[in-house]
């Protein structure tokens, strides 16, 4: 019989463990609390009691997500055989600590794996979301302002899309099988295009009246979006800095692309309801240009209801990506990513729960923070 | 009116089939056919014989003509084999090839066969749906009531404490996807772990006979996030419509806060999330395929997650129908509904 | 005399129907506490009507929403008592408030749409009062609110009970509004901005409503308003609020006749009078901006904008409010009410002498838009052609101002769409400087022709980009425009620009929403003035600003107008502020030129008789000013669907003068009646000479 130590012992080594992020904790949190008024809507959050609950629940898992080579005890992937699904706070065999957490039915350290994951669903979710939003925003923006057919068109590709069950999309696209006709890099390559169209975009319409400026951003932008384009999309980067696993890759495109049209959506909106503005009309009658328009004096009053979005869509997106290592479509077996390893203790939930409550209650919590944030930002932005 | 309808539908029929045609397509992908292949006829085949029995199933047709085929608009293919016994899509095996139709796809009520459960396709989809409706017909009547009182409870007063407790409760309510809830609530209800065991973790028996003790729980999970989400939506709406200046007027009339709620915020307030309650229905299936991959009941989406995982190209086809047709068949109520609801827009 | 306050109650009377003493409410926020009205004191006996005037912000709301109890949650009454016949609001309990609300005090406000109900209909809304405070059964209660839709003059009451409230016109609604208020023939009306949504022509008729409702029914009216000229008009008695404060309080005639408050002086001076011209009652600004409830001076609220202002009395104490000497119940709240020579006020600026035009700069000829529409819940329908512009002719020349004047829906802000390219002619053409621009869209102009043609836009809130700061909205403008090649050069450009419109060169780092609606029109100025612009376009540009910041912003529009030699084209609805600035006038009616002459010729008979109506319309405060009453008949009708014939045949009162059915079947020709004034009227010139000035100054 191995020794097991009581809930109280457990939580204060965890505790421990957890060093770097209480750290890390008081040195983001104190100085915000100190000058928080004049941080403007950031300082504001903590104002709000749901704000501070959702900032704090955010920073702790992104710290995690920072830290977690220091924080974890263990090896995630190693598997000691007598572990195997033993209940929290067992000592190892080897008497050279304990799982704080648990064992999982091959053995491996449960908290590891949970700390490591926050790793994995941390560096795939904000990314996603964000090429996503830059997806929406460089079609969403012209659908909205110019309308006509381009609207037409492209609303009726968004509606297509988000006609498709998200489910069956994913047990469509994320196979071992897609991989081999090559689809996930022509999605890349066309997904990724547009961050270097969008600030191209962005650029040009700001700085056209000024030569070298103009060349210089444009020029800059395109060599950097261009070499991280080739090797993120088509693993081509001659000097192998950027790059990305095929099968990551591929998860990665799905995400985005099942997200892109619901931000369009939103950015459509928001650009029909602002483009009936005065001081669109009044750049419009100075003769800017349709992306200055767009890019200048639409988007950035729109960021508020994008921003609110943007965190609530991080949330959705841990979700999905939990969905994903739910029906075995992860990003690869053996990741430690939440939803693989719900996925692989639900088969002895009434047996051990240990091994998939513990990664459910941390998506939980994760996602429950960007949800707090998202609302405390909403309610904080819409005061005076 | 008509003009609209006839405009909606004909959308409705576009994004049908070009939706369908992009599954056929996904499903119909070379690596997809070669395992089939492998597995309906033998494991160790090589390319050459995989190639053969493609062309003799057909398989090895223009990606239109063979989607034209499903549909039942093209002729079926037929095969003249070295023996000249013929044989084809559309001829039964043992009739005369003469006897048999033309076409012979989706619109002649030909769904193909399930590789996996060698039954028709379309007997499977009818049995699992009936299943599936079931528990989709006990997760509304929870979660729609639920989630509209708890919308216009914490909305009618925007940042009371009944509105700070309730929105709390929404919000963690969104943000427990069903493989979460799920997990929990067999671990706190029918686990050895906590002991209540008030429930069955596992709704296998409710395909004969539902019960509470063995429906409740996947019931409750799917219901749980989407209710979360209903609320928010409510609450939102009924809060901007207690703003507005027209219950101030019904305020200032001498309506009572019961009566300025009931008669004069409920009806503007439950129009936005009328659309979303629709709209919901998409998102649900999500819910539906985990939580009955979860619970072991052998519904619609327990069929889905095993013809994909099966590379069971019928039924993942059949299966896709019917979803894409159940999304579109909502977003057009949610449309019209809307329209119904919103007096400003229906006589205008 | 000083210290003492004012006590506020008549002379052996029967007892006031309301009755507001030293009343201060205030909003909390998480963060302070903002005061919001301090030390109001005011009484309404019955059947007299009680006007609160002042600018936005002033307070005059939030004291009707104290008097209904509805300040929200946040807002709070810190002291003094509202009593409402003898009884202690403050003290009644939720029940004892319903009964009082809707039966005893009713109230309409600004927004006559958002008043009402979108889902239900007008009947059940108007039913509800009865039902709720007179236990009547539902046919009863129908059948009443059909009676009062008939007295508030709504034509067809079953139809209109049947409706939902967005099939009514904006008059209609307001109607109904006021039928609802009536529903239980209260004993105090309180009408919050009730017409500053709609046109001055139906304003006209809903105020004629009120005030002949309110004398055979004896109701007592709480009417606020920020216009000077309603409240003399409908009132008998007034009370100026300035930041929070009654500053001047009494009769009307009172109060217009012996003002006895500087504020309530400046702001008279301020208001443009249709029958003024400049000479003859010129418009003085009043310097500076409204405080900020939370930035309020020391001592007298206005003191930092007052003329008569004395540094170390005026701001060393709370302003008491005293009795004026000579008069009853009336007040003032100035410490130096007994030195100032109230009869003659600081003199005004000198009058610049007008300009001598110069060559044709903007010209239109047979200007028309025609926009198609389809109508219909699901966006099918028919298609139908409505004619925005019809026929627009007009020259401006350098240095001249031409306004535009004509109520909602008669085409001026189209017109201001077609010279801006942001629409494009459907016929005819416009010539800017001999170039033809009709069909050239904004895209195709090219920088130099953007540059000569600039917009100043309506809205304040609205016009500046809220996430750009100031200096770098206008700098992109110089940007744009190419006038200048350095970044150096083009700063510099903007803080010259900053110093033109007279604001601090240190506005250009803050971001909009740190500017009053004032400045930023000036700034919204200053944008359009970056490329030396030739025309510039001004789309009704002070109408959302404050009474006492619209002359500051109209001088500052003509100076910089003088100084650069301008083409302005004045868009607006305002015809006092139009008889100040402008040398030609042209009155717009549903897409049709009615009228076009010079200033004087617009503004003296012969007139078209929608301009005399028009005329009419505009409520003035001066005694001094006689005016004609002439309310129109109806609505303005939807450009959608015009009437056949002359446009302004359906609510013509001259139309009778007409033989046989002319006006119905035709548009009158736009015909000349003197040296440059032409008129769209089928009225031969004889009839139109027997046409007598609405307006009479008396001296």
């Amino acid at each position: 019989m191995m020794e097991v130590i009581g809930w109280s012992s457990i939580f204060l080594r965890l505790a421990g463990h957890l060093w770097p992020v209480w750290l890390a904790l008081v040195v983001l949190i104190l100085p915000s609390v100190l000058y928080r008024r004049r941080l403007g809507l950031y300082g504001r959050l903590f104002d709000s009691p749901i704000g501070i609950v959702g900032l704090l629940l955010v920073a702790f898992w992104t710290f995690t997500a920072i830290f977690a080579p220091m924080i974890a005890p263990y090896d995630p992937l190693s598997q000691i055989a007598q572990m195997k699904n033993e209940v929290p706070g067992t000592m190892r065999p080897d008497g050279a600590g304990y799982y704080l957490l648990g064992g999982d039915n091959l053995g491996r350290d449960v908290f590891s794996r949970m700390v490591v994951g926050a790793r994995r669903v941390l560096a795939i979710a904000p990314a996603a979301t964000a090429f996503a939003f830059v997806v929406g925003i460089t079609l969403g923006l012209p659908a909205g302002y110019r309308g006509g057919r381009l609207d037409t068109g492209l609303s009726f590709i968004a509606n297509l899309v988000l006609a498709f069950p998200v489910i069956l999309l994913f047990y469509l696209l994320v196979t071992p099988e897609i991989r081999t006709t090559g689809l996930p890099v022509v999605l890349a390559a066309v997904l990724f295009l547009f961050p270097v169209v969008f600030f191209t975009a962005f650029w040009n319409s700001r700085l056209h009246m000024r030569q070298t400026a103009r060349n210089i951003a444009v020029g800059l932008t395109l060599v950097i979006g261009l070499w991280a384009w080739s090797g993120l999309a088509f693993n081509a980067d001659p000097l192998g800095v950027w790059s990305m696993d095929p099968n990551l890759l591929n998860v990665f495109v799905s995400v985005v692309f099942v997200n892109a049209p619901t931000v369009f959506r939103i950015v459509r909106g928001l650009a029909l309801d602002l483009r009936t503005r005065d001081y669109v009309a009044a750049a419009q009658t100075r003769g800017e240009g349709a992306w200055y328009v767009m890019l200048w004096e639409i988007l950035p009053n729109a960021r508020g209801p994008l921003i609110v979005d943007f965190c609530l869509r991080i949330g959705y997106t841990t979700i999905l990506l939990g969905t994903l290592g739910f029906f075995g479509l992860g990003v690869s077996p053996e990741s430690p990513d939440w939803g693989s390893t719900i996925n692989d203790g639900r088969r002895l939930l009434t047996i051990a729960p240990h091994p998939a409550l513990v990664p459910a209650l941390a998506l939980m919590s994760l996602v429950l923070g960007l949800n707090l944030l998202a609302d405390a930002l909403r309610e904080e932005s819409l005061k005076d | 009116m008509l003009k609209f309808l006839v405009r909606r539908t004909l959308t409705m029929v576009a994004t049908a089939l070009v939706l369908t045609f992009v599954v056929f397509w996904l499903t119909n992908l070379p690596p997809n056919l070669e395992k089939l292949a492998k597995s309906e006829a033998s494991a160790r085949m090589t390319d050459a014989e995989v190639e053969s029995w493609l062309e003799r199933n057909g398989h090895a047709q223009p990606l239109l003509k063979r989607y034209g085929e499903w549909l039942g608009v093209a002729p079926g293919w037929t095969w003249e084999a070295a023996d000249g016994t013929v044989s084809g899509r559309c001829i039964p095996r043992g009739t005369p090839p003469e006897e048999a139709a033309r076409f012979c796809g989706v619109l002649q009520g030909n769904w193909g066969l399930s590789t996996v459960f060698k039954q028709p396709v379309s007997d499977i989809i009818a049995t699992r749906l009936g299943l599936t409706g079931i528990l989709m017909f006990w997760v509304m009547v929870l979660m729609v009531p639920s989630a509209l009182l708890l919308g216009v409870l914490s909305g009618m007063r925007e940042g009371s404490r009944l509105d700070r407790g309730l929105s709390t409760i929404s919000i963690a309510s969104t943000a427990t996807p069903e493989y979460v809830s799920g997990v929990v609530l067999i671990v706190v209800f029918s686990s050895s772990l906590v002991g209540l065991r008030w429930f069955k973790g596992t709704a296998a028996s409710a395909m004969d006979g539902i019960t509470f003790e063995n429906f409740f729980l996947p019931v409750l999970t799917i219901a749980l996030y989407g209710m979360g989400y209903i609320a928010r939506m409510t609450r939102a709406s009924m809060a901007e419509v207690m703003t507005q200046q027209y219950i101030r007027t019904a305020r200032l009339k001498g309506a009572g806060f019961g009566r300025v709620v009931m008669r004069h915020a409920l009806r503007n307030a439950l129009i936005a999330p009328f659309t979303v309650i629709m709209l919901q229905f998409p998102w649900l299936l999500n819910g539906v395929v985990i939580v009955e991959t979860l619970f072991n009941y052998k519904g619609f989406g327990w069929t889905l997650v095993q013809a994909a995982g099966n590379n069971d190209i019928d039924l993942l086809l059949g299966c896709s129908v019917v979803a894409v047709v159940v999304v579109l068949v909502t977003q057009a109520m949610s449309d019209i509904g809307y329209v119904l609801l919103n007096p400003r827009i229906r006589v205008s | 005399m000083e210290g003492k306050p004012v006590s506020e109650t008549a002379p052996a009377s029967p007892t006031p129907i309301l009755e507001i003493e030293n009343l201060s409410i205030s909003f909390f926020t998480r963060t302070r506490e903002i005061p919001a009205v301090m030390d109001f004191s005011c009484t309404v006996m019955p059947g007299e009507a009680m006007g609160l005037v002042g600018e936005s912000g002033c307070g005059k709301s939030t004291v009707a929403l104290a008097v209904m109890r509805d300040l929200g949650r946040n807002g709070r009454i810190t002291g003094g008592s509202i009593r409402f016949k003898g009884r202690d609001l403050a003290e009644l309990g939720p029940r004892e408030l319903r009964a009082i609300r809707g039966k005893e005090i009713a109230m309409i406000y600004q927004e006559p749409m958002a008043s009402l109900n979108p889902a239900m209909k007008i009947g059940a809304q108007l039913a509800e009062v009865p039902i709720l405070h007179e236990g009547l059964d539902r046919a009863a209660a129908l059948d009443r609110a059909r009676e009062i839709v008939a007295a508030v003059r709504l034509p067809d009451p079953d139809r209109i009970l049947n409706a939902f409230p967005h099939q009514l016109s904006g008059g209609q609604q307001q109607r109904i509004v006021i039928a609802m208020a009536l529903m239980s023939k209260p004993s105090l009306l309180i009408l919050d901005e009730p017409t500053t949504a709609l046109d001055v022509t139906v304003e006209a008729g809903i105020i004629d409503l009120v005030r002949d409702l309110a004398e055979t029914q004896g109701t007592s009216l709480l009417f606020i308003s920020h216009n000077l000229g309603l409240v003399s008009d409908v009132c008998d008695r007034l009370c100026v609020m300035y930041s929070g404060e009654a500053v001047e309080t009494g009769g009307v005639e009172e109060v217009f006749g012996a003002m006895r408050h500087p504020y309530t002086q400046a702001l008279f001076r301020s208001i443009p009078v249709p029958g003024a011209d400049k000479t003859l009652r010129p418009l003085v600004a009043i310097p500076g901006n409204f405080p900020l409830p939370h930035e309020r001076p020391p001592g007298c609220n206005f003191g930092p904008r007052c003329a008569y202002f004395v540094a170390g009395r005026c701001d060393a104490q709370d302003i008491p409010m005293v009795p004026v000497e000579g008069y009853a119940r009336h007040g003032s709240r100035c410490i130096r009410i007994d030195e100032i020579d109230w009869a003659h006020p600081p003199a005004p600026p000198p009058v610049a002498p007008p300009l001598p035009p110069g060559e044709v700069v903007i010209e239109a000829r047979n200007l028309k838009k025609y926009y198609e529409t389809r109508s219909g819940a699901f966006g099918g329908g028919m298609a139908k052609v409505v004619k925005a512009n019809e026929q627009i002719d007009f020259a401006a020349r350098e240095g001249e101002t031409l306004a535009i004047v004509g109520e909602s829906g008669c085409g001026k802000s189209t017109l201001a769409k077609l010279l801006m390219g942001l629409e494009t002619a459907t016929e005819g053409t416009v010539l800017l400087e001999g170039t033809e621009i009709q069909s050239r869209p904004v895209e195709a102009r090219g920088p130099d022709l953007l540059r000569r043609l600039q917009m100043v836009f309506q809205n304040p809130f609205d016009t500046l980009n809220p996430s750009m700061s100031v200096g770098s909205q206008i700098q992109r403008a110089i940007e744009i425009f190419g006038t200048r090649r350095s970044e150096a050069d083009r700063r510099d450009r903007m803080l010259e620009l900053l110093d033109l419109v007279k604001l601090p060169r240190a506005f250009a780092d803050r971001k909009p929403r740190q500017l009053s609606g004032g400045q930023k029109q000036r700034v919204g100025i200053a944008r359009a003035f970056a490329g030396e612009a030739r025309v510039v376009v001004a789309d009704e540009p002070v109408s959302a600003l404050d009474v006492s910041v619209q002359a500051a912003v109209t001088d500052l529009l003509m100076e910089i107008q003088r100084k650069e030699r301008t083409t302005l084209i004045f868009i607006s609805h305002d015809l006092g502020i139009v008889r100040y600035l402008s040398d030609r006038v042209l009155v717009m009616y549903l897409g049709h030129v009615v009228e076009i002459g010079t200033t004087e010729q617009v503004f003296r008979p012969p007139y078209h008789p929608y301009t005399e109506a028009l005329l009419s319309a505009v409520p003035v405060p001066d005694p001094k000013v006689a005016r004609k009453r002439i309310v129109l008949e109806g609505e303005i009708p939807s450009a959608m669907n015009p009437p056949p014939g002359c446009p302004f045949q359906t609510r013509c009162r001259w139309k009778s003068q007409v033989p046989g059915t002319l006006c119905e079947t035709e548009v009158p020709a736009l015909r000349e009646t003197a040296e440059g004034h032409r008129i769209k009227c089928h009225l031969t010139d004889a009839q139109l000479a027997t046409m007598e000035p609405v307006i009479r100054v008396a001296d």
